[in-house]
């Protein structure tokens, strides 16, 4: 159980930068982008191969990133310039991708496993250092052990690069052009109105947005050992998830609040998923449905709470009024008597 | 200074439902000029603005600023010379930005927009200056949402947005219709002193004669696309409402005259 946690947090950590991707473009930009399901396996498999031929785990990643990054970019040229319906622009990048991922891995299937990668490289440094003992030691002392997690090396080069795409982003948004672009998704006729041209900020949050998504699709192939064509069926609706529920767990009151809520969203997420999976009458083959509840859930809970919320106001007030009423009822009553 | 050259624009052209918008339409503004224009639903004012704005763009004629010519320029280009408020409080700001962060949309406007920090302290302490101005107390609430802001209090920051930077031309398309009377007030005097304060050649659309008599120095009425009276200076200090109600049913009579001993024939 404790163990399927760490995973949770694990993967949790990778996906959310996939789920800050889409943060940017469903919530930053107002534009539903499906490419998000071919994009990750792009950049999944742009890491693989060239890891494969040889190159640097690092580069390879930030490599994936990049193609990731153009092709948002065509998403967004579809939208802004070929005059796109967004939702379509996204699906048409999602089947194209389809066979241009088949094209980059040249097969369904790649394996990792004999490749040195990222996760790999660290691992090595890790056990060079012997750094778990370090994080394992507050767990001997508390005489947590048997709570303790097979080994740190995942979850600290996460952490870390999670806070550092974070922040990034945090400061990105800030910047003067971070500022249009957040504009753009907010209010497009005011945004041309001074002096800015909309469709660039477009094109480029949403390459930005599938930069991010094909980071993490980079390393959660790195993960798993294997890049798979299928993996990024779905991957949409799970950004989705970890955007909403970070949004309605952990507010989103400013750019720095709601980049961290989006984070903590995809790590839930991925703790609902593994617990879910831990039920005897579930089969692995029932998440996807379990993703669309989950979805569904966390979009239909909150209004519902807060509908709710405002029903009862009303029933109050309406209440108070009645009562008053029948006071005043009774005072005309009595005025009738008098006279 | 503004010159419009022969401006025409036909909605729907050869099409059963073709409108005639702007008919050879020909203006020069001066630097400083302050032009309201008045008419009624259909005369092709907002169109006008429109196609000042790069909105639209006219089937015949040039738009010249200065020695620049805008005919062709796109919306967001021509943006850098030319300020606009809306007639929907809605339509001008960012609701899910703070107002710091609008103020920081507009100040992009004069400069390209750089991968820096976008709302500097400096910045700051110079948007509370020009936020203060406007008494309404926006000063102290930089970091509030937009969208919670009142329709006036929108509006007033929409004007505040769109003038700060001194843009060469104003253009206001009916900003104040959607307000209620005492918010009119309110936006109207604020127009008036930004107005002067950055000294802004300016193009008022309404709907109220007063207003158009009240403000600027130059008054246009238009009909069908075509300005049909025009008053300037002091012509137009001594107008009044009756005057601008004989001079429309005198020109739309005559017109309808017109139609009428054509039709007898």
């Amino acid at each position: 159980m404790i163990t399927s946690l760490y995973g949770a947090l694990e993967t949790g950590l990778i996906y959310a930068i996939m789920a800050l991707g889409v943060y940017i473009s469903f919530r930053i930009l107002d534009f539903p982008d499906l490419t998000v399901d071919g994009s990750f396996v792009t950049g999944g498999g742009v890491a693989a191969i060239s890891i494969i031929n040889g190159m640097d785990p690092i580069v390879a990643t930030l490599f994936g990133a990049v193609v990731g990054f153009f092709v948002g970019c065509i998403t967004g040229l579809l939208h802004t310039k070929g005059n796109i319906n967004p939702l379509l622009a996204g699906i048409i990048m999602m089947i194209g991708l389809y066979s241009v991922n088949l094209r980059i891995m040249g097969q369904s299937n790649l394996s990792l496993l004999n490749e040195t990668t990222l996760f790999s490289q660290l691992q090595g440094v890790f056990e060079f250092l012997s750094l778990d003992a370090i994080f394992f030691a507050p767990y001997e002392w508390l005489g947590l052990s048997a709570f303790a997690p097979r080994t740190f090396y995942v979850i600290v080069m996460m952490f870390v690069v999670v806070l550092i795409v974070k922040k990034i982003l945090d400061i990105f948004l800030q910047t003067e052009t971070g500022l249009a672009l957040r504009a753009t998704g907010d209010n497009q006729t005011m945004v041309r109105s001074f002096s800015a041209n909309t469709n660039i900020y477009i094109i480029l949050g949403i390459g930005l947005s599938n930069a991010l998504v094909a980071l993490s699709g980079a390393l959660v192939v790195q993960y798993n050992g294997f890049a798979d064509i299928n993996l990024g069926v779905g991957m949409i609706v799970v950004g989705l998830a970890s955007v909403i529920i970070g949004e309605v767990l952990f507010g989103k009151k400013s750019i720095v609040r709601t980049t961290l809520a989006v984070i903590c969203g995809a790590i839930v997420y991925r703790a609902i998923y593994a617990m879910a999976l831990r039920v005897d009458f579930l089969e692995a083959s029932d998440m996807k449905l379990i993703t669309a509840l989950i979805v569904v859930a966390a979009l239909v809970v909150p209004n519902m709470v807060k509908q709710n919320g405002e029903k009862r106001q009303f029933k109050k007030s309406q209440k108070a009024l009645a009562i008053k009423e029948q006071k005043g009822e009774v005072q005309v009553a009595n005025a009738k008597t008098d006279s | 200074m503004l010159t419009l050259k022969q401006i025409h624009k036909t909605f729907y052209a050869n099409t059963p439902d073709e409108r005639r918008a702007i008919s050879n339409l020909s203006q020069t503004l001066q630097e400083g000029d302050f032009v309201t224009i008045i008419g009624s639903n259909g005369a092709g004012k907002s169109t006008l603005l429109n196609l000042l704005a790069g909105t639209l763009f006219p089937d015949a004629g040039e738009i010249h600023l200065n020695d620049q010519n805008l005919t062709a320029l796109s919306e967001e280009k021509r943006a850098k010379w030319i300020g606009r408020v809306f007639q929907n409080p809605l339509a001008g700001t960012a609701p899910n930005m703070t107002i710091e962060e609008n103020m920081m949309i507009s100040l992009g406007r004069t400069q390209k927009r750089s991968l820096f920090k976008g709302i500097t302290k400096k910045r700051r302490e110079e948007f509370k200056e020009h936020l203060a101005a406007l008494e309404i107390g926006l000063e102290d609430r930089l970091t509030t949402k937009v969208g919670l802001l009142s329709g006036g209090e929108r509006q007033a920051l929409s004007l505040l947005m769109a003038t700060f930077t001194e843009p060469k031309i104003l253009l206001l398309d009916e900003h104040t219709a959607a307000l209620d009377p005492s918010k009119q007030e309110l936006i109207l005097s604020l127009t008036r002193e930004l107005v002067e304060k950055n000294s802004l050649t300016t193009i008022m659309v309404t709907h109220q004669m007063e207003q158009a008599i009240d403000f600027g120095n130059r008054l246009w009425m238009m009909d069908e696309g075509k300005i049909i009276f025009e008053a300037e200076g002091e012509e137009k200090d001594q107008l009044t409402v009756p005057d601008l109600l004989n001079a429309f049913q005198d020109i739309r009579g005559k017109k309808m005259a017109n139609d009428r001993t054509l039709l007898a024939k």
